[in-house]
């Protein structure tokens, strides 16, 4: 299957051709590819791409998969509207 | 190894400082940085780029950092998008004494050739028109101010200054710089032993530590300074949001996202990143306050980055009189990013020995000896 039409991160639109050309350009952090393509930046927070993307990357390198670090996991959990963080902050003081 | 400059730190203060050198034909340049390109603050900051400053020096840094934006993607001849887009500040003047302030702001700006104007409430409505603007007196608005995206610009910057030469080594922390009869000999790194006679400190939160490797002690501190990103949506706003007593600041990003940010009162000196809930209540509270319909927008994610404050809120670039060969460029105080062009052409003009582009004692070490009253910027949230 052409590597262009193979969706690695859905939420931000980012293919497998995609994280192979930053390979060939010599980015295999994972923390730098999130920058540079937005992969794990969307509403999943990289639970449905970062362990796709560990695995290019310990192919490319030729390294274990445990070997490769994900990227830093960030709060919130899941999506929480800014009113609803503001009616429970003014309901608990 | 052997180097004829170190320079520690590949945030966007160290690889405009790396490209810049580079250009003017130095060769033997190599960076380190202890973590990834942008790990630090450059890679944490809210992505904004202003001029409307309350000091000369910080306009005058600030609107040639812009004209650079302007035609950066060209100038270092980048493939991708720096997401560049000038909609503008908009500066809101809460209280009083901030509307006087501001007035006079203007003044000093436009004296400066930053087109920068004083609205009324209505005229601020006009170009935000979701801003609650009974909580406001008046505002500032610059339409040439905006957006950039900080990790493709730092990226621009590297691809630029690795094309002239520069080398570059990340995940190298720098250990220990060796000093015999006040020259620079060594640097040594995690895997590396550098013979160098120059260094360059652009570490940013970590400025200070490096200053002390080599027996420097520059006056700045670090702080933690939280930020949050939302779910994107189509545009609705066009400039940056900006309030210094209501203690925020909000951009939609040509992404759809929007950004926010806030500082702490009282805040400890240190270099914690970690994220908290309080920031969480104290953001949603202000920005639900001022802007109501972001209050519908889910939060994506939230983190921190540390400002690596100086006694004036102004940066230091500067070389150092106890150790010749040590330059520093660091105490931005929250402002790296959108000065870094500047940062490394000024750096660059004193490592070189030319005539600086701007009169820039106001950024020396010097200007913490002479204990004289500094001039101190207020304009930073």
């Amino acid at each position: 299957m052409n590597k262009e039409n193979i969706i690695i991160c859905r939420c931000e639109d980012v293919t497998l051709a995609d994280i192979h050309h930053l390979f060939d350009l010599g980015y295999t952090d994972i923390e730098e590819i999130k920058r540079i393509l937005r992969v794990g930046m969307g509403p999943c927070q990289g639970n449905t791409c970062n362990l796709l993307i560990q695995r290019e990357v310990a192919k490319f390198l030729g390294v274990k998969v445990e070997d490769v670090k994900t990227q830093k996991v960030r709060p919130l959990v899941t999506g929480v509207k800014l009113k609803a963080i503001r009616d429970g902050a003014v309901d608990e003081s | 190894m052997r180097a004829n400059y170190v320079i520690i730190g590949a945030g966007i203060s160290g690889c405009s400082i790396a490209y810049n050198l580079a250009l003017k034909g130095v060769k033997d340049i190599v960076v380190f940085d202890k973590s990834y390109l942008t790990s630090g603050a450059t890679g944490r900051c809210g992505a904004g780029v202003r001029q409307q400053w309350g000091t000369k020096m910080n306009c005058e840094l600030a609107k040639a950092s812009i004209d650079f934006f302007e035609t950066a993607k060209e100038t270092l001849d980048y493939p991708g998008d720096l997401e560049f887009k000038q909609d503008g500040y908009l500066i809101l003047a809460v209280t009083e004494d901030e509307d006087k302030e501001f007035s006079k702001n203007v003044v000093l700006q436009n004296s400066l050739g930053i087109s920068s104007r004083k609205l009324t409430k209505e005229e601020a409505k006009k170009i935000v028109p979701h801003l609650d603007t009974s909580k406001i007196i008046s505002a500032t608005f610059c339409p040439t101010d905006g957006h950039l995206n900080p990790f493709t610009t730092t990226d621009a910057f590297y691809n630029a200054a690795k094309r002239l030469g520069v080398k570059f080594y990340f995940k190298e922390e720098v250990k220990e710089i060796v000093i015999v009869d006040n020259k620079i000999e060594k640097v040594i790194t995690t895997n590396y032993i550098v013979e160098a006679a120059n260094v360059i400190n652009a570490a940013g939160g970590y400025s200070r530590e490096v200053g002390l490797l080599a027996g420097v002690d520059i006056p700045v501190y670090s702080e933690r300074h939280e930020i949050l990103v939302t779910e994107p949506i189509e545009k609705i706003q066009g400039p940056m949001v900006m309030s210094f007593s209501r203690n925020i600041y909000c951009q939609q990003v040509p992404h759809g996202s929007f950004i926010m940010g806030r500082s702490e009162i009282g805040v400890a000196r240190n270099h914690s990143t970690i994220s908290s809930w309080k920031f969480l209540d104290e953001m949603a509270k202000t920005v639900c306050d001022l802007l109501p319909p972001v209050g519908d927008l889910r939060v994506t994610r939230q983190w921190a980055g540390l400002y690596n404050m100086s006694p004036d809120r102004q940066p230091i670039i500067s070389k150092t009189d106890e150790l010749p060969g040590f330059y520093i460029a660091c105490g931005f105080s929250g402002h790296g990013f959108m000065f870094a062009p500047v940062t490394g052409i000024l750096l660059s003009e004193i490592i070189l020995g030319e005539e600086p582009s701007f009169d820039i004692h106001e950024l020396s070490m010097d200007r913490f000896k002479e204990k004289r009253d500094y001039t101190y910027e207020k304009s930073v949230v």
